[in-house]
């Protein structure tokens, strides 16, 4: 790797702790945001010359501290400019400034700032754009490319949420350990909301989208080393690693979604279903159950199936039932029908999703089982009138087609009947 | 004499590679492990999960403590090692030296074995 990457790498992995404890000492997101930003061009020229800092998030902090502090002056045009020196005293000041950012200040820090991106006041699309924006890093354009919207759109948008947080009551004092709780509780929810947004764009043509999954999994992982002991962030981790392993078999190469049980298998990433598989593993030791690794209890027994006849229907069905004590939604029934066709067939599955269709309406997915489940109880005129509504509802060219194939299976499944 | 290479890299950066950036270093390592193949030195290299999926046994007590996360909370975390076999330690710090050059970053502890079992299963 060349040594700039390397110092991009360094910078990308430094930026949450480093704009984290900004935003403590200026309680400002641009300014924090600016200060971090002067920091990195100075290290681009530092770090070349004298190699990377042992630390180098003590460093951005330490250098963007002085670096805010000398833009608010110049605004306030109260003092003359500080010497443009501070980088010689730099080596000195580096290990206590590490020191003392160890421990809890780091992990307040981090957790504030992502907690801040999901404040309740925010829709989840600018939590979303908010948090790639100022935890991740990503640029506007990235960013307005991933959700399909332009530059200045999406600028538009980041703009209105930091308006919005700055208004809002940001708590700076060190949370206790209720509020900690809660933080991480929204946070993770923030992270899911990211991979979904990634991970339900399979056929974005750029791919622009997929970055989102990444990014999601580095904030788990992040979250995860400030809170090692906690089951659900092991659960949310395991999970979308168990998801994302998936991607290379999620779309064939037309761009076309492949369904679960026709992926290849061999494609799926190894790497991270043991990842995945090892922290829920750890998640289960501690007897708490949770959404999140209940979700990632499925996604494990499917990642567990060498072949889609050896996945365990049964269990899988269990926990989605368990999932709809935890977290009751028509939609986690709806998946439950699912595995409820494959574990006792398409009959109770019907009975078990007919009373949704006034909840579910106006999802596309609802329609798509539907049709399903009444082609394989051979009542195809039902089926059709299924499937063509899915594809009124169809919010990407992928899902259309998706259903297209299932209407086009049914055509010729009938003419053959005829025949 | 046989060495370990105990490599030690800041598991944010490490993890903040591109697949792409990714694959660029471990074809560079596999450079100079193939040239260590070729004069039969090079042996067992292992790459390690993300700390967030180790749990660590403290056994000062009775019961022995179970606790989730590494051993030690650094700012560089052990990633990996490799078992050399070096004529000396000149010769492990040239293979150190030219491991970083494929994969900047970091350190290596270089340090001599004491006891080596080669293991009883195949993978």
């Amino acid at each position: 790797m060349s040594e700039l990457a390397w110092i991009d790498a360094a910078m990308t992995a430094a930026r949450p702790q480093a704009i984290g404890a900004l935003l403590r000492y200026f309680r400002d997101l641009d300014t924090a945001e600016e200060a971090f930003q002067d920091a990195c061009l100075r290290a681009l020229k530092a770090w070349p010359r004298n190699g990377p800092p042992r630390d180098p998030a003590a460093w951005l902090i330490l250098v963007g501290r002085n670096s805010g502090i000398d833009a608010t002056r110049r605004a306030s045009r109260h003092s003359e400019l500080p010497p443009e020196d501070v980088l010689s005293e730099l080596g000195d000041a580096e290990t206590p400034m590490a020191e003392r950012l160890d421990g809890g200040d780091y992990r307040d820090d981090v957790l504030r700032l992502m907690f801040i991106c999901c404040h309740p006041d925010l829709p989840p699309s600018q939590q979303i754009a908010l948090a790639l924006r100022v935890v991740c890093g990503l640029t506007v354009p990235q960013i307005a490319r991933a959700f399909l919207v332009g530059d200045s759109a999406m600028e538009q948008r980041i703009t209105r949420a930091k308006a919005r947080i700055a208004r809002a009551d940001v708590p700076f004092d060190a949370p206790g350990a209720p509020e900690r709780a809660e933080r991480l509780g929204a946070v993770a929810d923030m992270i899911y909301l990211v991979f979904n947004e990634g991970y339900s764009a399979a056929d974005d043509p750029q791919r622009a989208r997929a970055t989102l999954c990444g990014e999601a999994i580095r904030l788990a992982r992040l979250l995860l080393r400030l809170s090692p002991a906690e089951p659900e962030v092991m659960g949310l981790l395991a999970l979308m690693l168990l998801q994302h392993a998936r991607a290379m078999a999620r779309v064939d190469a037309s761009g076309q979604i492949v369904l679960l049980e026709d992926q290849d298998r061999s494609l799926w990433n190894r790497t991270m279903i043991g990842e995945g598989l090892a922290l829920l593993d750890k998640a289960i030791r501690h007897r708490r159950r949770g959404p999140h690794q209940t979700r990632a209890a499925i996604a494990a027994l499917h990642a567990r199936a060498a072949r889609p006849e050896d996945t365990d229907w049964t269990q899988i069905e269990r926990l989605y039932a368990a999932l709809e004590v935890l977290e009751p939604s028509p939609v986690v029934t709806l998946n439950r029908a699912v595995a409820v066709s494959k574990a006792s067939g398409p009959a109770d599955a019907l009975a078990m999703i007919e009373p949704l269709e006034g909840r579910l309406g106006g999802y596309f997915y609802f329609f798509g089982v539907k049709g399903a489940l009444l082609t394989q109880l051979g009542r195809p005129a039902e089926a059709r009138a299924a499937f063509d509504r899915a594809i009124g509802l169809a919010s990407t060219a992928t899902e259309a087609a998706h259903i297209r194939n299932h209407l086009d299976r049914l055509m010729k499944d009938s003419a053959s009947a005829e025949a | 004499m046989l060495y370990a290479f105990l490599c030690y890299n800041n598991e944010d950066a490490v993890f903040s590679w591109t697949q792409e950036e990714d694959n660029a270093v471990m074809a560079a390592l596999d450079k100079v492990q193939q040239r260590l193949i070729e004069k039969r030195k090079f042996g067992p290299a292992v790459r390690l999960m993300p700390t967030t999926a180790a749990t660590t046994l403290r056994k000062d007590t009775d019961p022995p403590l179970v606790l989730d996360g590494p051993y030690a909370e650094t700012k560089e975390q052990l990633l990996g090692f490799y078992v050399i076999d070096c004529d000396d330690l000149e010769e492990a710090l040239s293979v150190a030296r030219d491991f970083a050059k494929a994969n900047p970053g970091g350190a290596y502890e270089v340090r001599p074995l004491k006891l080596f079992v080669p293991g009883s299963f195949e993978r």
